[in-house]
């Protein structure tokens, strides 16, 4: 295959319509007679609804509609649909369109107004009046499993809604021979993905046509569109969802299904005039799902050489009030953890528990960074036990390039065996550590401790679990002017999609990149398919379009063989021109071919099979592919106040070949940015009547461009043998290492100190009351100097 | 986030304005630059029935420098002062804070006077102002007055100003002889100060003459500690005394925790923001007397 645009730096195809506000996004949606919507939700954590009285809201000139629960047909009365079931979870309890009889987190929706403009809609929520009884809040995971617990949902008889064990060998006999064995728990808190587009739906009914058109800011446009049809009781064909320019996704825009997802285009219908609601950020802290809180007691056994002999956890995993989206968070946490490393015992167990939050469902990283959190603070901890240098503990127990495939031995969330398909972790932790200069650190450290500067360095491996089915598609189009059009199954959030998969094509088609135009997210271009997740739309979706362009390709060629009269296999594609090999003058463009490929009158060519230059593929991989990274960092905490700057940030990352090397380190960057807000900004706080108190930016930190160091990244190009493009993952790769990345280095940077970072996100105010307790618990022989002042 | 239903009035002059507030009284509510009354509004949690814009008062808009001090009218933005070379000259420890608060884009729209006016308790200019010990002009139906910052600041959120009276200027007295320094820290750049300390401190050679501090953050008002510029006054700058200053100030600030920080992080820091302001400060003092010689 002639590659001229796979591997390159192409600038991307939707760069200019969206740099000059030519994007559009679910709010540009505007039609005529439009009617906007809002929704009371529940101020409470826990209570019983006694009573809503509506009727001051519907007397709001201005109000078109308000909805109870009781005001729903009976299929959005019932809880909405359980998509992702498993066989451990035995409690599938999903969300309400409406609260029924009883709200369950702060935000949930208790109330639906339709209203000619949205400030008279929030007027209206004003004037409903909600009886509560308010119930004891389970808010703490802790407070969850105790047997006097308040009940999230009465008739399970417990919050436990799940409990799930994976295992390999045995743990137990392996930690009772082993040399050592360290302890630890280790506690990771809540965050959002704060997207920089919050949700957003509009809908509009056609009664003439019976159909049904809804721009949803869901990374599952297809999924949703399945689901809407069997939930309003229309043809699949009826119903067409559009995911148009979606401002980030980051997992929890894909939920099937969101309350305002139902609730939105059953208005249309209802009320024959198109709804639109606009998700404002305060209902997005509140009513976007969460993820990240988990809470693991970990242990490792090593033998005297620091050879890895066991590792198990047990962990606590917070699903909130509801668990739409089944066991795919604690799952993936469980398989990651082993990540880069040989462990021939595990053993891994975890209970998914309902609280009074807002609900859980995969968060850029989805249990991988804390997975990986934990496995790489048992190492650290190993290797300071044992006086091993951490590095040289981790190169002890790396799995060998020529030891691929390399079974772990579990079950991984897409129900496949967890094998990792390829890679050289050896090679990217030397890349890596050569690029932090790993090798003077010692004396780094010690010029610095001679200035009485804190300052550590990190490094931690990853393996990411990425590119899982079931399946994806695509259908590549030649149309008569030439240029290309590929319909995708998957929605596409800023991952670039407009220019890789233009890509893809535009090599198996000889054409410019800029004449390949990719569309996605709608259900009304493509049917079948299943969404953007999991880091498997360049491995799965690339993978489709590919077979897709090749299939048009050899379309091209036959058909180009019977008007130039030659064989197929004397003929040349490039640039966008058939020709016969040695006569460069008998050719046709692809326009011509397209044209050809579709005759009007005469007969059509049996082994052409169907008309026109078009064909569509499918791609189901047999089971994830897995990309692996290093990352590796040097951190300064000014001691007196605990605050952070990180002086240096490098990333080796391996995702095998590379389709466009400045989308994917932009996809890197961001992780990373992501992953320093998980470790050191952003806490969603809930205090212990389970209000939430983050509801704004002012309180839930994002970290800004001042606060994201500049990031060196750097690529190995390890293959999968899984797909034809050779590729796997990488949109969770920049988040999953950060926290165990900064905890490390700041072990090292306060080690003088004593202090070993066990939780997640920290904060200033955590860091000082830990170098606090540790100065009072060992009082150093000679005071520090007063560090310098700040000028 | 939209506000509930108010009525709009844009008053062009002092006078209007006046007298706009003197008919709405606690109903009605000005609008400066915005970035803070606007997200109370859309959030409901201010719901005045009538907002009086002040943007098209345009005699509100100035930086002037009258008898020692700089009078900076209400309506001049935060980056208008901020690039001032009045400011910048005559104003250093307001030259130092004006960058710290929020972005470039809220300076923009900000103004001196709101942030003064809405007296928050994290904001660095009421602690400026009151560093400085200077004063604002305001002008009610009973015609102009002039309150001194100790007097302005009562409570979080809340100032001497009657809710029919309108803040002209503020007035900072200007210290180009002094050294200062603002510190802060700040979760993220741009933040609100988790603590902060403007210093401003007169030195004769290594001797500190005169030491003033004030604090935000770790009180409902901006904080002054008269023992603890009492430690440094008359002293020279060493790190002993510098020690002393920063537990005088750790043991006697009395601040309150809130989801960012506890109350015992605030102690601390203000401890150490102080020592460090205030050799900060006596550095700067010092370049200045070499500089002058
Ligand atoms: C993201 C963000 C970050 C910020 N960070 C900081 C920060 O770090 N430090 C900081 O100090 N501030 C910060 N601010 C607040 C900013 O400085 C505001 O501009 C300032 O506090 C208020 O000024 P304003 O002109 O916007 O006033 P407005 O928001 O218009 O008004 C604020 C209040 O003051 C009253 N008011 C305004 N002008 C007058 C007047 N002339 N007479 C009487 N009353 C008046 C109004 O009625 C209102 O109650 C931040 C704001 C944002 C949005």
């Amino acid at each position: 295959m002639a590659t001229r645009y796979f591997g390159e730096r192409i600038r991307r195809n939707e760069d200019p319509r969206l740099l000059t506000g030519g994007g559009t996004f679910v709010d540009d949606i505007t039609l005529p007679d439009l009617l906007h919507a809002a929704l009371l939700r529940s101020p409470h954590a826990h209570a019983r609804v006694r009573r809503v009285d509506t009727a001051g809201a519907e007397a709001l000139p201005g109000v078109v509609a308000v909805y109870t629960h009781g005001d729903l047909p009976p299929s959005l009365q019932e809880p909405l649909p359980r998509p992702i079931p498993h066989p451990a979870l035995v409690h599938h309890k999903t969300q309400y369109a409406l609260a029924r009889d009883k709200v369950r987190h702060v935000g949930e929706p208790v109330a639906f107004v339709v209203a000619t403009s949205r400030y008279i809609a929030e007027d209206a929520l004003d004037l409903i009046e909600v009886e509560y009884e308010p119930l004891p809040p389970v808010v703490t995971l802790e407070q969850a499993v105790r047997p006097d617990a308040p009940l999230v949902h009465e008739d399970t008889g417990t919050n436990v809604c799940a409990q799930y064990t994976q295992r390999v060998g045995n743990v137990d006999e392996a930690m009772a021979r082993a040399a050592h064995v360290f302890t630890e728990r280790f506690v990771i808190d809540r965050g959002t993905a704060a997207p920089m587009e919050c949700r957003g739906i509009v809908a509009q009914w056609d009664p003439r046509l019976r159909q049904l058109v809804v721009w949803d800011s869901t990374q599952a446009p297809i999924p949703i569109r399945n689901g809407l049809a069997r939930l309003l009781g229309l043809a699949q064909g009826g119903v067409r969802v559009i995911a148009p320019d979606i401002g980030g996704g980051f997992g929890p825009k894909i939920m099937m299904f969101y309350p305002e997802e139902v609730l939105v285009p059953y208005a249309a219908m209802q009320l024959s005039r198109p709804v639109k609601w606009i998700e404002d950020r305060r209902e997005n802290f509140a009513a976007m799902n969460h993820e990240r809180e988990q809470i693991h007691d970990a242990a490792i056994a090593v033998d005297r050489d620091g050879r890895i002999l066991a590792v198990r956890t047990a962990f606590l995993y917070d699903s909130g009030a509801y668990i739409p989206y089944g066991l795919t968070v604690p799952i993936v946490a469980s398989t990651t953890l082993p990540g880069p490393y040989k462990i021939p015992n595990y053993h891994c167990e975890f209970r998914a528990v309902f609280t009074n939050k807002t609900i859980v469902s995969p968060y850029r990283g989805a249990g991988r960074p804390h997975g990986v959190f934990v496995m790489e603070r048992l190492m650290d901890r190993a290797a300071a036990e044992l006086g091993i240098d951490r590095v040289e503990l981790r190169r002890r127990n790396l799995i060998q390039p020529h030891e691929f495939p390399y079974d772990v031995g579990l079950i991984y969330q897409d129900n496949a065996p967890l094998i990792y398909d390829s890679g050289n972790y050896p090679a990217t932790l030397e890349a890596a550590l050569q690029k932090i200069g790993y090798e003077h650190w010692p004396q780094e450290r010690a010029r610095y401790r001679a200035q009485h500067r804190y300052v550590g360095l990190g490094v931690a491996c990853y393996v990411e679990g990425s590119g899982i089915g079931p399946y994806e598609g695509c259908r590549v189009t030649v149309e008569p002017s030439g240029k290309v059009y590929a319909a995708t199954s998957v929605g596409t959030q800023g991952q670039g999609h407009f220019t890789s998969f233009a890509q893809i094509i535009a090599d198996a088609l000889t054409v410019r990149v800029e004449d390949v135009i990719v569309i996605t997210g709608d259900s009304g271009a493509f049917g079948w398919g299943t969404g953007t997740f999991a880091s498997r739309a360049a491995v799965v979706a690339g993978s489709a379009v590919h077979l897709a362009a090749q299939a048009v390709r050899e379309k091209t060629l036959l058909v180009a063989a019977t008007k130039l009269e030659a064989r197929p296999d004397d003929l040349v594609l490039e640039h966008g021109r058939v020709y016969v090999r040695g006569a460069p003058g008998k050719s046709m463009t692809l326009a011509e071919v397209a044209v050809a490929a579709n005759p009007l009158r005469g007969t059509l060519p049996q082994e052409w099979e169907q008309p026109g230059l078009e064909a569509s593929r499918y791609f189901a991989p047999p089971r994830g592919t897995f990309p692996n990274g290093v990352h590796a960092a040097i951190v300064e905490v000014d001691i007196e106040t605990g605050m952070l700057k990180i002086l240096k940030y490098v990333v080796v990352h391996d995702c095998g070949r590379v389709i466009n090397p400045m989308i994917l380190d932009g996809q890197i960057r961001g992780g990373v940015a992501q992953g320093l807000g998980g470790a050191f900004y952003e806490k969603l706080v809930y205090d212990e009547s389970g209000q939430l108190l983050t509801q704004t930016f002012m309180d839930y930190l994002l970290p800004t461009a001042m606060e994201v160091p500049e990031i060196e990244v750097d690529h190995l190009e390890t293959p999968s043998p899984l797909n034809p493009l050779g590729v796997k993952g990488a949109g969770e790769a920049g988040v999953i290492p950060v926290p165990a990345l900064m905890a490390q280095a700041l072990d090292d940077a306060l080690s003088e100190l004593g202090i070993r970072i066990t939780e997640m996100p920290l904060s200033p105010n955590r860091l000082l009351e830990m170098i606090r307790e540790a100065r009072a618990k060992r009082p150093s022989p000679h005071p520090d100097p007063l560090p310098k002042g700040e000028e | 986030m939209k506000p509930a239903p108010f009525q709009y009035a844009a008053p062009e002059s002092v006078e209007e304005t006046v007298a706009l507030l003197h008919a709405h009284g606690a109903e009605g509510k000005l609008l400066a630059g915005g970035q803070s009354l606007v997200p109370l509004l859309n959030m409901r949690l201010a719901r005045p029935s009538v907002i009086i814009d002040l943007n098209r008062v345009k005699t509100l808009d100035y930086i002037r420098e009258e008898n020692g001090e700089i009078a900076i009218g209400a309506m001049t933005r935060q980056r208008t002062a901020e690039r001032s070379p009045v400011v910048t000259r005559r104003l250093p420890l307001l030259a130092d804070a004006l960058p710290l608060v929020g972005h470039l884009q809220i300076r923009t729209r900000g103004t001196v006077g709101g942030n003064i006016a809405h007296a928050d308790p994290s904001a660095e200019l009421p602690a400026v102002l009151a560093a400085l010990e200077g004063s604002v002009v305001v002008r009610g139906p009973g015609g102009t007055r002039r309150v001194a910052a100790h007097g302005f600041f009562v409570s979080y959120l809340t100032t001497a100003l009657e809710p029919d009276e309108l803040l002209l200027e503020v007035r900072f007295p200007a210290h180009e002889q002094q050294g200062a320094a603002f510190l802060e820290v700040a979760r993220r750049h741009g933040d609100y100060a988790l603590v902060g300390v403007g210093a401003v401190v007169t030195m004769a050679g290594n001797v500190c003459q005169r030491a003033r501090l004030a604090f935000t953050g770790v009180g409902p008002v901006p904080v002054r500690i008269p023992d603890a510029e009492a430690v440094v006054t008359g002293k020279m700058v060493t790190d002993g005394v510098l020690a002393e200053l920063g537990k005088l100030v750790t043991h006697t600030i009395d601040p309150t925790g809130d989801i960012h920080a506890s109350a015992e992080y605030r102690k601390e820091v203000a401890g150490v923001l102080a020592r460090r302001a205030i050799q900060a400060a006596a550095e700067r003092a010092r370049m200045k007397q070499m500089r002058m010689r």
